[in-house]
């Protein structure tokens, strides 16, 4: 008995000596979500980003600022009335098969993410690509399209080889190799458990000199955020990506064995916001909506529900963009003013005190940003005599089918930026985009012809400084109409065991390529 | 009974078995209709949002777009020549993904199976030697805790003890994710195994005990084990030999007929403690609406349960020679 004790004691410690002495070269990140597939050319959403930005190279990448650094692309240059971008590619990029990478993949990538990719407005203007020799790429545009350079980020587009996932290799929807990637980026799938984990391997033969530095990235999937933060504080995983709960995030930041990164992914642009159907009694009326932003006192969400974490959102684009509009009506907190607005507006209080009831919808996992937002809400407008009856979605799909089916008076939501705002912006608000069973599209059913103009013109205009007056004006005038009241940018960080460097923390967040990625000697 | 006789029995059986089945089959088709949203709400809440067309066109991939009944016909017309369809979200046909993940579900079912039965009738047995003893009220007590404690709250308290405050044991998964190479594997396995398999074990345990206690105190009162003592059989052979080989009868039968519900069990502990088996593909199925998955593993386990009913009767005559005749 004794004998068996030790020697199960001895082969347990000869495991965990085994593993402390790999964790030199590899890194293990934790996720709750399971990629559907790994082809970012066709698919979005972060599961399948952090893979697809590591697996395959894009023409640009962004660090920590706004302005785009050679990636396959060793120079690119747009034409002076915006209609063609030329990309020169590095010469000698090969895939992770041995093929090389030529312009006419470029091509082929390009057309294949304007047929598939969800956000069709990304690369609509293309009109064609065209290969002179096989390291240059011009894309041809209907009309200028500034958003592209941002869209050529290795989030959005990653350069997929033909010879794979071309139409010989039947409908691309179906190619095994969307399981199976093959691609230029710093990193190689090795191995792939549906729903448990993939394990990607470094790149031998990458573009890139000296990188990357690690020899292996696990990414572990868990079935909830609860026991990754229970991994991560064992030591048993060495990073988390896109937490967001305050909670969560001031329990790890007192721990000192890790880092919390906070300050990234400015172009996702990740807004928490509270939506109202604009097409429907009493919220139809403008100064209704106003009445009740009027009532809620958002520093108080943001200091003390959300615990001072999140930053404030004032309006539709991220504050970390340098298109966004700070100075924008604030609708600070007073109920004097709401109330006689209501008053005003032809609601007066009734006999048993009250005005009118609404509904507010969230989904039940949507705790602080959410749940607890509609709770306080429902003191706040109380308080003006209007009452608000809280309905949680048991899950994602119920509560998606209420709101693209205009099936609710207010709810909470969370509409990501995705880069330029002709690609994740726009949908929300201009009238062209109000199609019902769609979520995120403009679910709130707002319209304003004004505000279909200036994003028109914005999408096209190629002057920095008359673009950025033209998404001013917009920012002004939908923060007055209140389609939405802007509430905070969802926290999204990164946290990671202290030793580790290099961890991606630009603008993309961490879905971006982790070449720079290493354990400190 | 002669052959055609006994051959028509069977025959019986089996069509009994397969309307079953389709029955199963029918029913959780129809049952799943009945949740709001479809799959490709789920794909496209994942993906940040798509167009209109790209739904319509996802729909149109997975026949979401034909009238219900129309999707059952096909549905059962693919199980009937054994393809369970593929698997919207994991992009994988149902089938590879069942059978990646039914060793790890047996594995645990297996074990918690085995520990519970074993551990349960020894604590009913030495409790029924003196019903009113004090380690037979201490079985009773533990048992009643054991059973009315659902089965995720003693999962997360071995997980806040054993992994979290005296971290003995890993919080989850089945293997460390940098695995080991050779005999370390194995081993590495267990040390996974432990808590998951004690906590489905637990409830059962409780079961167990229970049923063993009251089968025995009743078989030991019996004629033959006063015949065996006044043969002047030692005590540990009258209670451990004669009185356990009767006393075993209702456990047995207990245990196929809980299969079922220790694989129900197996789908809380799995979610629990991260365990790649069946019961977690289940639940993550539910949450994305990935039908075929979700019908694909109610079938697998349907199919399971006939099984286990099917080893039991057979288990029975081994036992019990009366059976055998009869």
């Amino acid at each position: 008995m004794k004998h068996w004790k030790s020697f199960l004691a001895a082969t347990c410690l000869a495991a965990l000596g085994a593993g402390s002495a790999l964790a030199q070269s590899s890194v293990v990140i934790g996720t709750p979500g399971v990629p559907r597939h790994f082809n970012g050319a066709i698919q979005s959403g972060i599961y399948t980003f952090l893979p697809s930005a590591n697996i395959f190279a894009s023409p640009l990448r962004y660090s920590d600022s706004w302005e785009p650094e050679p990636y396959l692309a060793e120079s690119w240059e747009v034409s002076d009335d915006g209609l063609t971008v030329t990309l020169k590619l590095k010469d000698g990029v090969t895939f992770h098969d041995g093929e090389p990478l030529t312009s006419a993949d470029v091509a082929f990538s390009i057309e294949t993410i304007k047929e598939n990719h969800p956000f069709k407005t990304m690369l609509e203007p293309v009109e064609s690509v065209d290969t002179p020799d096989d390291l240059t790429a011009v894309i041809n545009l209907a009309h200028p399209h500034p958003a592209l350079l941002l869209a050529m980020s290795p989030t959005l587009m990653p350069i997929i080889p033909e010879h794979i996932y071309g139409p010989d290799n039947g409908p691309i929807r179906e190619n095994p190799a969307n399981l199976a990637p093959v691609g230029s980026g710093p990193f190689k799938m090795e191995e792939y458990k549906q729903g448990e984990f993939y394990k990607l391997v470094k790149n031998e033969d990458f573009f890139l000199e000296d990188k990357p530095k690690l020899d292996e990235i696990y990414v572990q999937i868990f079935p909830d955020v609860k026991s990754i933060l229970l991994a991560l504080e064992r030591g048993d995983i060495d990073m988390v990506t896109f937490l967001s709960s305050p909670r969560d995030l001031s329990r790890l930041e007192e721990n000192d064995d890790l880092v919390v990164e906070s300050d990234l992914g400015q172009a996702i642009g990740p807004i928490n916001w509270i939506a109202y159907n604009t097409k429907k009694e009493p919220l139809n009326k403008v100064e209704v909506r106003q009445a009740i932003n009027y009532a809620i006192d958002r520093d108080f969400i943001l200091n003390v529900l959300l615990q001072g974490k999140a930053p404030l959102a004032s309006g539709p684009i991220d504050p970390g963009s340098p298109l966004a509009n700070p100075d924008v009506e604030g609708y600070d907190l007073d109920l004097e003013k709401a109330a006689a607005m209501l008053d005003e507006a032809g609601y007066p209080v009734g006999d048993d005190g009250m005005r009118f009831t609404l509904t507010g919808d969230t989904t039940i996992a949507d705790e602080e940003m959410g749940r607890n937002v509609l709770q306080y809400m429902k003191a706040q407008l109380k308080k003006i005599g209007v009452g608000l009856e809280l309905r949680l979605a048991p899950d994602f799909p119920t509560w998606a089918k209420r709101i693209s089916n205009y099936d609710f008076d207010i709810t909470i939501d969370k509409v990501f930026n995705w880069g330029d705002p002709v690609i994740g912006v726009n949908r929300t608000y201009v009238s062209s985009n109000i199609r019902p069973g769609v979520i995120w599209s403009n679910t709130q059913q707002y319209e304003n012809p004004k505000v279909d103009q200036l994003l028109a013109d914005a999408a096209t205009e190629t002057d920095p400084a008359k673009r950025k007056a033209l998404y001013d004006e917009f920012q002004t005038i939908v923060v007055d109409d209140s389609p939405i009241y802007f509430l905070n940018v969802i926290p999204y960080s990164t946290v990671y065991q202290k030793g580790l460097t290099g961890v991606p923390d630009g603008i993309w967040g961490a879905v971006a390529p982790m070449d720079d990625m290493a354990w400190e000697e | 009974m002669d052959t055609f006789q006994r051959l028509s029995s069977t025959f019986k059986r089996l069509l009994e078995a397969f309307l079953l089945v389709m029955a199963v089959v029918v029913l959780n088709f129809l049952l799943i209709q009945l949740a709001p949203g479809d799959p490709v709400e789920v794909i496209v809440g994942e993906m940040g949002g798509a167009s209109e067309e790209l739904m319509a066109q996802l729909r149109a991939q997975y026949g979401l777009d034909r009238p219900v009944i129309e999707q059952l016909g096909i549905y059962v017309g693919k199980v009937l020549t054994g393809d369970l369809g593929y698997s919207y979200y994991f992009n994988t046909p149902v089938l590879d993904l069942l059978l990646q993940r039914v060793p790890a579900t047996v594995l645990l079912v297996m074990t918690a199976l085995f520990l519970s039965v074993l551990v349960g009738t020894i604590a009913g047995a030495v409790s029924a030697k003196k019903p009113d003893g004090i380690g037979s009220h201490i079985v009773t007590i533990i048992s009643l805790v054991g059973y009315s404690a659902p089965v995720f709250w003693i999962g997360m308290m071995l997980i806040i003890l054993f992994a979290s405050m005296w971290p003995i044991f890993p919080v989850a998964g089945m293997y460390s994710i940098r695995r080991p190479d050779g005999f370390a594997y194995y081993v590495d396995i267990l040390h996974h195994l432990a808590l998951p398999a004690i906590t489905l074990a637990t409830i059962y345990v409780a079961f167990y005990s229970r049923l063993a206690r009251t089968s025995m105190i009743e078989v030991l009162g019996q004629d033959y084990i006063r015949t065996a003592r006044a043969k002047g059989l030692s005590e540990r052979k009258v209670v451990w030999k004669h009185g356990l080989k009767n006393g075993l009868i209702p456990i047995v039968t207990m245990v196929g007929l809980q299969f079922g519900q220790l694989f129900a069990g197996a789908v809380l502990v799995e979610t629990v403690f991260n365990w790649p088996g069946l019961g977690r593909l289940a639940y993550e199925s539910i949450l994305r609406r990935d039908y075929p998955t979700l019908l694909g593993i109610l079938l697998f386990s349907a199919v399971l349960v006939m099984i286990a009913n099917a080893l039991t009767d057979l288990a029975y005559r081994w036992i019990d020679p009366r059976i055998r005749k009869t």
